[in-house]
């Protein structure tokens, strides 16, 4: 008997510590929104000070209808966007995507991966608000109304170990390395040496692209598939005569990247263009960006803030500017 | 402890029969659900293998897969043979024992019989260490040390050759050293309970009769604790099928014919190097040769535990 009742007033206690912790939680977060909403307030203020510097009385007033104003705002913006188009723009789509609704809880977007022709297909037919194609709009399609907006740069580098003599390959050159025509590096005015050819495995973003790139999609002759360009840039620094391809933005100096065709792998050159081993990665719109609904130009406002520039580059891509 | 028993003995005393009655049957079922959680785990483990594992083989062909000797999977023609990855395996982990079971024994001789006690006090620690890295070490060190070594003696073989596509120092042999030493803590550590546990009587016996120190080992000792030594060899070979990060390293993960210079994949490899970014059929294939491993492993203890239990009965 004793006991039951220690046990009940166990279990009170507990609920009741439980209702607080719970009721501890809720005001939390009831802080921290109050907490963005001042912060939000203030900005609005600043520039409502600004402007009405004169109307010293009813500014506390103003201020309070503004920054409701801009809490409607920032709620009004709800809905879906759509986007289809390229496999290899699964990582960067997906990663705005999801930064995107983190800032916006409201908004939905949905990306699907058909490949770069039907992504462009579907936002002509109207059923998808961005088509995502990772080469440059053909004509037919910029007559078709498609607008290519560019809005990263995926880059390629190919790495040898620093000791290798041949510094510039030329796209043939490349090409004849990767079937394995080519597999000394003193028929291309090196050492005598073997050359090891280092790729990643199949399925991979970066495999694909290079012999996208290069057209050679499936005549590789690899001697290592490594499942990471970590692994790619250990082996090809640890291995003379190695060659291997990475993205741009893991080049240090445990390797050293070619020139190709005369052009160093620098972010500048492939802005402008020069370096063959990159393409654009185009979120292409129906019409110029100003005409889309409010949500996709906000989209393209963010991509293009420096919150957005930061997740392109955290998925290894080059920004435009 | 013994203090402590003696405690809990009488205290189950004081609390009564009855205490003692629902302690028995809920220690009871407690064992129960334990064990049920492995068998659990096994069937739950089948099931989905077979499940994930099943319709690629329909799909893309039975023959195709197990016999095919292209591996295509991204091509707009997709081949997923997978024939060279299973020779890789069988060969691989054949080589691996072969190397990493003499050794493994002999040091589990030296360990229990010859060692003086202080240098045992040494090896013994050491061993276990070994034991304890984790197979991504072995991988680290593999592609740092071992690759750079074997691309010279790669070099010196195939000096000249313009057929030889030159690999850099991943391939099988590679695979096969890492796999080798990492085996040797299992063999080593079961080998020598197995020798320990020979009743010293045989060993006293056999001198007296006399044979030489060595002559017992090998003609007294080594056969009484085969048994023991033969779980060793099991337990070592299902680690050298079932290792992946270690050799994904350091065995260059191109799908070739298992030559000692070729780069080449296991069935472990295949899975993960792919798995990152595998997609629809691609996808379920490798799902498929997860069901491979997962038989060729069944297959492996199977076989291995008829022959032992047939060898204890003959006894």
């Amino acid at each position: 008997m004793k006991n039951a009742a220690f046990r009940k007033g166990i279990a009170m206690t507990m609920a009741s510590a439980m209702v607080l912790g719970l009721s501890a939680c809720g005001s939390s977060n009831a802080d921290s929104t109050a907490s963005q909403d001042t912060s939000a307030n203030t900005s609005v203020q600043d520039t409502t000070a600004q402007n009405n510097a004169s109307e010293t009385t009813d500014s506390a007033a103003d201020t309070t209808d503004n920054a409701a104003d801009a809490q409607t705002e920032q709620k009004d913006l709800s809905g879906t966007i759509t986007m289809a188009g390229s496999t290899s723009m699964e990582k960067l789509a997906n990663a705005v995507a999801e930064s995107f609704m983190e800032k916006y809880p409201n908004v939905t977007v949905t990306a699907e991966f058909t490949g770069s022709s039907a992504g462009i297909e579907s936002l002509l037919a109207g059923s998808v608000n961005i088509g995502n194609s990772s080469r440059a709009l053909k004509d037919s399609e910029k007559e078709s109304g498609a607008v290519e907006n560019i809005v990263a740069i995926d880059g390629i580098a190919v790495v040898t170990d620093t000791a290798n003599a041949v510094t510039d390959l030329t796209k043939e050159q490349l090409i004849s390395i990767y079937t394995g025509q080519t597999t000394n590096w003193s028929e291309l005015g090196g050492e005598d040496t073997a050359i090891v050819v280092v790729g990643r495995e199949a399925g991979s973003g970066t495999r694909g692209a290079f012999e996208e790139l290069l057209e050679i999609q499936d005549q590789c002759a690899y001697a290592n598939e490594l499942d990471s360009t970590g692994a790619v840039m250990a082996k090809v620094a640890s291995t003379p005569g190695a060659i291997g391809y990475v993205s741009l933005d893991v080049l240090d100096d445990t390797v050293q990247a070619f020139s190709l065709e005369g052009v160093t792998a620098t972010a500048e050159n492939i802005k402008a263009g020069d370096y063959f081993l990159s393409r654009p990665f185009v979120m292409a719109t129906k019409g110029e960006i100003s005409e889309q609904d409010e949500l996709v130009q906000e989209l393209f406002n963010y991509l293009s803030s420096e919150e957005g520039k930061a997740v392109i580059s955290a998925v290894g891509l080059i920004n435009v500017d | 402890m013994d203090n402590n028993m003696v405690m809990s003995k009488s205290f189950s005393i004081i609390e009564g029969k009855k205490t003692k009655a629902v302690t028995e049957l809920v220690m009871k079922y407690i064992f129960l659900i334990c064990a049920f959680f492995a068998v659990l785990a096994v069937f739950s483990i089948t099931l989905y293998m077979v499940l994930n594992g099943t319709p690629a083989l329909f799909k893309v062909g039975i023959k195709e897969i197990l016999f095919g000797t292209e591996w295509a999977p991204a091509a707009a023609e997709p081949k997923y043979g997978i024939l060279y990855v299973i020779f890789t395996s069988i060969v691989g982990t054949a080589c691996a024992v072969l190397i990493g079971v003499p050794i493994g024994v002999l040091t589990a001789v030296f360990i229990a019989e010859v060692a003086p006690k202080k240098l045992s006090a040494i090896v013994k620690p050491a061993v276990e260490l070994l034991a304890g890295i984790p197979s991504v070490i072995y991988g680290l060190l593999g592609i740092m040390l071992l690759n750079p070594l074997m691309y010279k003696l790669e070099l010196l073989v195939f000096k000249g050759s313009k057929t030889h596509q030159f690999t850099g120092g991943s391939n099988l042999l590679s695979a096969i050293i890492v796999l080798a030493i990492m085996i040797l803590p299992t063999v080593i550590n079961i080998s020598e309970s197995a020798i320990k546990a020979v009743p010293k009587d045989m060993r006293s016996a056999s001198l007296a009769l006399g044979a030489s120190k060595i002559q017992t080992i090998f003609k007294v000792v080594l056969p009484v604790a085969k048994s023991g030594i033969m779980s060793a060899v099991v337990l070592g070979v299902g680690r050298a099928i079932g290792e992946a990060m270690a050799i994904t390293l350091v065995s260059g993960s191109s799908v070739n014919l298992p030559l000692p210079f070729n780069s080449v994949r296991f069935l472990t490899t295949a899975i993960v190097a792919e798995m990152g970014y595998a997609a629809d059929e691609h996808r379920q294939v490798l799902f498929t040769i997860g069901l491979v491993l997962f038989v060729f492993i069944m297959l492996v203890n199977t076989v291995f535990s008829r022959l032992l239990t047939g060898r204890k009965t003959e006894e």
